[in-house]
């Protein structure tokens, strides 16, 4: 195996998947746009949190938490940056930071190829980056937030399905 | 990292990464500047491709109004399916003309209507990057002389004001957000009330006292007092009304359809904008109009000296506003100590 290879022994079939060059890169810069541009035709896309899809895809694939989190890291802050001064930078990175990490190390544990894995785990770690946040203001903003809305529980589910194509779409990246 | 089992390597790395980040946001709560270059350089290095995408996206709609969206019923009919086509092309394009030529004429009597205050039209390019804030961005910056502070609307009524000015863009803070607020009085009554966002679409109106009487339908205009928006601005609609301690919570629709922005008017001043009087008619109320403003001129001249947010979360007396005339043209005046105030950044 030249591209993918068992990340622990031969008995696991557990494989960290290599992309072509530029794949991250541009996966990431296009989510982000994404993110800042379509809104603006298309008020209910802003339910929806590309750049965290990003992480959790590339975490789960890639298999390699350091990795994982620094990728996360990155995404998180240029998401603060473009969402305006009221947000602080740091607020998105430490929790896409986590999430990086977790995907990551999550990835290397279980196999997340099936769509429907892949489905739970974009709910779970979409509550868990909600979380990360609600905490990061009510703890170091000292901000009042809700706990939760029918609005988030409807947007994990809407992450979820949109996660499970954006992912198999993702798949094409890969270095067969 | 000698010493430390390489399974563990990432667990300090990502205690280390968040923790510089839990820093970052120290550092941002103490000095408000801090992580601006990093700001700066990320939206200098969007906006481009979100100005090119904006551009395409407007070439695309145009393409798919003109021409895709018509082809399906060409097959029907060849030859007649094409001048049909041609006919409804040349309808839609006349069509998308007369409904943009009315959105440009309505900026255009809203210019007129108010020619002594300076305005600039502008494009959305732009939303926030994520749920956390209600922001915008547009397509004219410091070089179309847009300042931090200034005041945005549309013909229908209070968008927010520029909390971030770039080069050739600038970033507005939706009256929806949670961090907004506009100094707001019932158009009937003339209660005064700071508007604030929710993080929500509907705004809030906090401190109107349970006895005061509120009706749902009621118009909700700009007071002036933010030293921002001119008087008398549409901000929204009441919608809901429910009683509270002490105040009432009161919800408004805005009247500017704040998620489907895509041209806005920035008011190019940071002066107060203040309302010329009535004079015929007027004149009996303008008298007890200036006594009355005489009498509240400390606690507004106060809120006006807070920071615009503060200034617009206080509770202020309506007592001036129920004498004060109703809309004329708004014209600048010079800069006093407490407008300066006013419009000093939250």
């Amino acid at each position: 195996m030249n591209d993918a290879f068992d990340i622990r022994n031969m008995e696991s079939h557990i494989e960290v998947h290599k992309f072509r060059g530029g794949a991250i890169v541009g996966a990431t810069l296009l989510a982000l746009m994404f993110q800042a541009f379509v809104p603006v035709y298309f008020a209910k896309a802003a339910m929806i949190d590309l750049p965290l899809l990003i992480t959790i895809y590339f975490g789960l694939s890639r298999r390699n938490p350091s990795t994982g989190l620094l990728l996360g890291m990155v995404i998180g802050l240029l998401q603060d940056s473009l969402s305006g001064p009221t947000v602080p930078l740091g607020l998105y990175g430490i929790a896409k930071t986590v999430i990086g990490y977790l995907a990551s190390s999550i990835g290397a544990r279980l196999d997340t190829e099936h769509p429907a894995a892949r489905f739970a785990l974009t709910i779970i770690f979409f509550g868990l980056h909600q979380g990360i946040v609600l905490l990061t203001r009510r703890i170091l903003l000292a901000q009042s937030s809700v706990w939760f809305t029918m609005h988030l529980a409807v947007a994990a589910v809407v992450n979820a399905i949109v996660a499970v194509f954006l992912f198999a779409l993702l798949d094409h990246l890969r270095k067969s | 990292m000698p010493g430390i089992p390489s399974r563990h390597k990432s667990i300090f790395l990502l205690t280390g990464v968040v923790l510089l980040q839990v820093l970052l946001l120290a550092l941002q709560i103490k000095r408000d500047s801090e992580g601006r270059l990093i700001r700066v350089w990320t939206v200098g290095a969007f906006s481009p491709f979100e100005r090119a995408g904006n551009h395409g996206i407007g070439h695309l709609r145009e393409t798919w109004r003109h021409y895709f969206a018509l082809q399906n019923a060409s097959r029907e009919n060849e030859q007649l399916r094409r001048e049909n086509d041609e006919l409804k092309m040349q309808v839609n394009q006349l069509q998308s003309k007369a409904i943009e030529a009315d959105r440009l004429a309505l900026l255009l009597n809203f210019h007129k209507s108010h020619e002594n205050v300076p305005m600039l039209n502008a494009r959305v390019i732009a939303t926030s990057a994520g749920t956390a804030s209600a922001t915008i961005m547009l397509d004219r910056g410091s070089k179309d002389h847009i300042k931090k502070n200034m005041g945005v609307i549309t013909p229908e009524g209070v968008v927010g004001k520029v909390v971030e000015v770039y080069d050739n863009t600038s970033e507005v803070l939706l009256l929806t957000d949670k961090d907004s607020g506009v100094g707001a009085m019932l158009s009937n009554s003339r209660k005064q009330s700071p508007v604030g966002g929710a993080g929500e679409p509907l705004l809030l109106m906090k401190y109107v006292a349970n006895d005061d009487t509120v009706n749902v339908g009621e118009r909700v205009v700009t007071s002036g007092m933010d030293k921002i928006f001119p008087r008398d601005l549409p901000i929204g609609t009441i919608t809901e009304i429910k009683p509270g301690n002490p105040f009432k919570s009161i919800r408004i629709r805005p009247s500017a359809d704040l998620e489907r922005l895509e041209e806005v008017i920035v008011l190019l001043t940071l002066q107060p904008l203040q309302m010329n009087q009535e004079t015929e008619t007027a004149k009996p109320v303008a008298s007890v109009a200036t006594k009355s403003a005489g009498e509240t001129a400390k606690p507004s001249a106060s809120a006006a000296s807070k920071p615009a947010g503060e200034a617009a979360k206080s509770p202020t007396s309506g007592a001036a506003a129920k004498a004060a005339p109703a809309t004329v043209s708004p014209v600048p005046v010079p800069v006093s100590d407490n407008a300066a105030a006013a419009v000093k950044p939250e």
